[in-house]
């Protein structure tokens, strides 16, 4: 049926940052890769009318067309899930860079506490501080390990930062100056120093200036246009696969894109991969790749998705809590958050970029002491200047209608007279949290959805609470006035409204096959010629952005692939 | 509202941007729109044209004249014209939203819509059969089938303060509808309105960037960079897509 086609070394399926940061690597080691993308070809030519808010914010130009696949959802396993239909929560990527390009750059490395969080949170506080259910477990690779691959992410993609004051130890500073001070980032720092708190400038991958990368790609700086999250960078400032990693890639000769290649099965005998069957969703033909090599590049989603369907793993069983693929779903907490209004100050909040802020992490990991808290881990805090669009933003000071002459009045008079500062909380994974195959909808080929159950519990609303009462103190210090909106109670969790596309777990790293899919070289313990990359592999979210820590991840997979290549098979840990 | 004499920066021209950015052009440069801006010559800047005659994009491709007035008058409520400036109705925000609806947003073209459909738990979202345009057809109707019954004539028809009950009772759910909840439907239609004050003008709505310019903001500019970490707050002109286009 389907068509076999010439084997290669290695094939890809999604070519993202993940898929584009392996392609690079091993290209440039002499090796074949073929790199399946479901989407469409993109390159800077196609933002030229990309500051249009209404397309790319509200109309989600660049996401995944939900008519033809979605994820099922629900709160608990005694609730049908139901597709969500429209989008809300998250926002799903799709074509060449994939997620990789619409994202607002902010580039942390997770705390040297997340790679160990388990042995730390025990070490600190006893096994008593780990509630009931709570499935936290250390990464199986430490920070220091983790280190160099960083510092290799950072200098590719030419992240813009100053050194964060409580974070892991640094081997090199970062390759460029961090962005611009804006009025309100120094209000933030000012405020935080008052406060004895440790504010520093949020790494960036907006570049600063322009900058040429080790593998020799230039680009030029970021122009403060304020359009990043949800669109296309016109400029190539904002570092996304398909201006760093693909083009090297590329270059080498030894890298095929396939567009509009939809990935259905990973093929396999026994536990050794063969290849992948796909669909040219532009005829509709059936291919089969054979490749040594597979490495599942595909996001959190369809890294477990297309694992579960091509029956590779152990499916992770929420009732005995054996089995792996499919374990560990994490999200983040948004709420815990303040909203200051100032009514003798105007800021220029129509320009930004999409990491451009101030932040501290005086509560975030464990920088504080927890043995009185109700909570582990904590939040990065923030106060971002991404460019307000005029549809999405209007902040009324609370009590304000919705609509009506006192809104219109209210959203804009504070249009340029608000600042959000922000908590961006960390998400501990349960048991009864976790993805699977849905039984009842399907995708535009007949293949299951991937169903979520997840909820928000008590940890993460006491962190809200927490986050929500320093964020308020510090917009005071910055002199808002008394109408403060406070954002403390955290609901159940809601899938119509964003929250934020950091979606982790489902095929973690680990020290045992008994409790993760992937050692930490993101190889499949259950199938030594399968790599699976990507924030899937974060066996709990940090309260951070995962991009830093997902770049790292990918860098050395690439190595892992090149050493199992090399001795010619075997478990690399 | 905003005085575009109050003009202190220019927006920077899309060649002076070139001229002045540093650009690197490196053997792996990927910057396509700077590349190919690079071959293309710029045309003069156009100065600010009178408004056209006729507006031959005000017409209907979606709602009947009925339908058209309920919504232009709801619209209005929602936004309306005051001292700071045009509501919803002199910014073409019925227009917008008629002309989103006749696409493949009314049609819910890039959303899940398989079967089966069940009634799930508000955190779920939407889970109904319906499309937008249909919601919009039954909330429409339904908006002057209660303005009938409680004032005796059509919504458009109803003094300010009597349409603004009649949208309450829709915000606040006290109306009841059979196929959908009327908050559903308000709040769709409080979402477009915003959208048709404030997108593009290049859909319809925000007339003359007037949404924009009571807003301050400053449309689509190429670069901050001249402002960013200045003090001071700076007002400009704005610039649409149009600006963009040729």
């Amino acid at each position: 049926m389907a068509k076999k086609l010439p084997k290669v070394d290695v094939v890809i399926v999604g070519v993202g940052w993940g898929g584009g940061i392996i392609a690079s690597e091993l290209t440039k080691q002499g090796l074949t890769v073929v790199g399946l993308e479901r989407g469409k070809e993109r390159k800077t030519e196609d933002y030229f009318m990309v500051h249009d808010e209404l397309r790319y914010a509200l109309r989600y130009e660049m996401m995944q067309d939900l008519s033809k696949e979605t994820i099922t959802f629900r709160s608990r396993m005694n609730v049908r899930a139901l597709p969500m239909r429209s989008y809300g929560s998250f926002l799903l990527g799709t074509g060449l860079g994939g997620s990789g390009v619409h994202w607002n750059g902010q580039t942390f490395r997770f705390l040297p506490y997340d790679f160990e969080i388990r042995s730390k949170t025990i070490e600190r506080y006893g096994a008593k501080k780990i509630p009931e259910g709570m499935t936290i477990q250390d990464w199986g690779i430490t920070y220091d390990q983790l280190e160099p691959y960083f510092d290799k992410f950072e200098k590719m993609a030419g992240i813009a930062g100053e050194e964060n004051p409580l974070g892991g130890k640094r081997s090199s500073p970062y390759p460029i100056p961090p962005m611009r001070t804006t009025p309100s980032m120094k209000m933030f720092a000012d405020a935080a120093k008052k406060k004895n708190l440790h504010p520093y400038i949020l790494p960036s991958a907006n570049l600063s200036q322009a900058y040429t990368n080790p593998d020799g790609v230039a680009r030029a700086a970021c122009q403060y246009c304020g359009f990043c999250e949800r669109f296309g960078c016109e400029y190539g400032a904002k570092a996304d696969p398909v201006v760093t990693v693909i083009p090297v890639a590329k270059k080498t000769g030894k890298f095929e894109i396939r567009t509009h290649s939809h990935v259905r099965r990973i093929l396999h005998t026994g536990n050794k991969a063969t290849g992948v069957l796909y669909t040219d969703v532009t005829t509709g033909e059936e291919f089969e790749q054979p490749a040594d090599i597979v490495v599942m590049t595909s996001y959190v989603f369809n890294n477990t998705r297309i694992l579960l369907m091509s029956k590779l793993g152990k499916p992770y069983d929420p009732a005995t809590g054996k089995g792996v693929i499919g374990k560990n779903y994490a999200y983040q907490v948004m709420r815990g958050g303040a909203v200051g209004f100032f009514d003798d100050k105007e800021f220029n909040n129509y320009a930004g970029a999409g990491s451009l802020g101030m932040c501290l992490d005086d509560y975030n990991g464990d920088n504080f002491d927890h043995a009185d808290l109700k909570f582990i881990h904590g939040a990065n805090i923030a106060v971002t200047q991404t460019g307000f669009r005029p549809i999405g933003t209007n902040k009324v000071p609370p009590g304000t209608p919705s609509w009506g002459k006192d809104f219109k009045a209210a959203s804009i008079k504070y249009t340029n007279r608000f600042i959000s500062v922000g908590a961006q909380g960390a998400s501990m994974p349960f048991r009864q949290h976790f993805l699977d195959l849905d039984p009842t909808y399907k995708d535009a080929f007949g293949d299951p959805l991937i169903r979520i159950t997840y909820d928000f519990v008590d940890q993460d609303r006491e962190l809200a609470a927490f986050c929500a009462d320093k964020c308020a103190e510090i917009v005071k210090e910055m002199g808002a006035n008394e109408k403060l909106e406070i954002n403390r109670k955290l609901g159940p969790y809601d899938i119509t409204p964003y929250q934020s596309t950091h979606n982790t777990g489902g095929v973690i790293m680990g020290a045992s096959p008994d409790t993760s899919a992937v050692n930490n070289y993101l190889q499949m313990w259950d199938a030594e010629n399968v790599f699976v990359v990507g924030a899937s592999a974060f066996a709990h979210n940090s309260g951070y952005n995962p991009t830093g820590t997902m770049g790292a991840l990918s860098y050395r997979a690439a190595e892992g692939i090149l050493k199992y290549r090399k001795s010619a098979g075997g478990m690399l840990v | 509202m905003a005085d575009s004499n109050n003009v202190k920066e220019q927006p920077v021209s899309r060649r002076n941007f070139l001229k002045n950015s540093g650009l690197v052009l490196g053997s792996l440069v990927v910057g396509g729109v700077a590349g190919s801006l690079l071959r293309k010559p710029e045309p003069p800047a156009q100065p600010a044209a009178p408004p056209p005659a006729a507006d031959y994009n005000q017409a209907l491709m979606f709602f009947t004249p009925e339908q058209f007035k309920v919504v232009d008058a709801a619209c209005e409520r929602i936004y309306p014209e005051d001292e700071l400036g045009p509501g919803a109705k002199a910014l073409g925000a019925a227009y917008f939203i008629d002309h989103q609806l006749a696409g493949d947003w009314g049609f819910n073209a890039r959303e899940y819509m398989q079967a089966p459909f069940f009634p799930g738990e508000i955190t779920q979202g939407y889970q109904g059969r319906l499309k937008r345009r249909e919601i919009f057809e039954i909330g429409l109707q339904e908006m002057n089938n209660h303005s009938n019954s409680t004032h005796g004539k059509r919504f458009y028809e109803l003094p300010p303060e009597q349409q603004d009950a009649v949208l309450k009772a829709f915000e606040t759910d006290e109306v009841k509808l059979t196929t959908i909840s009327a908050s559903t439907f308000f709040n769709m239609l409080r979402a477009s309105t915003i959208e048709g004050v404030y997108a593009d003008p290049l859909y319809g709505g925000n007339k003359n960037m007037d949404g924009w310019k009571m807003k301050n903001f400053p449309g689509n500019q190429m670069a901050y960079t001249q402002l960013i970490d200045k003090p001071e707050f700076v007002k400009m002109a704005p610039l649409s897509l149009r600006d963009h286009q040729h």
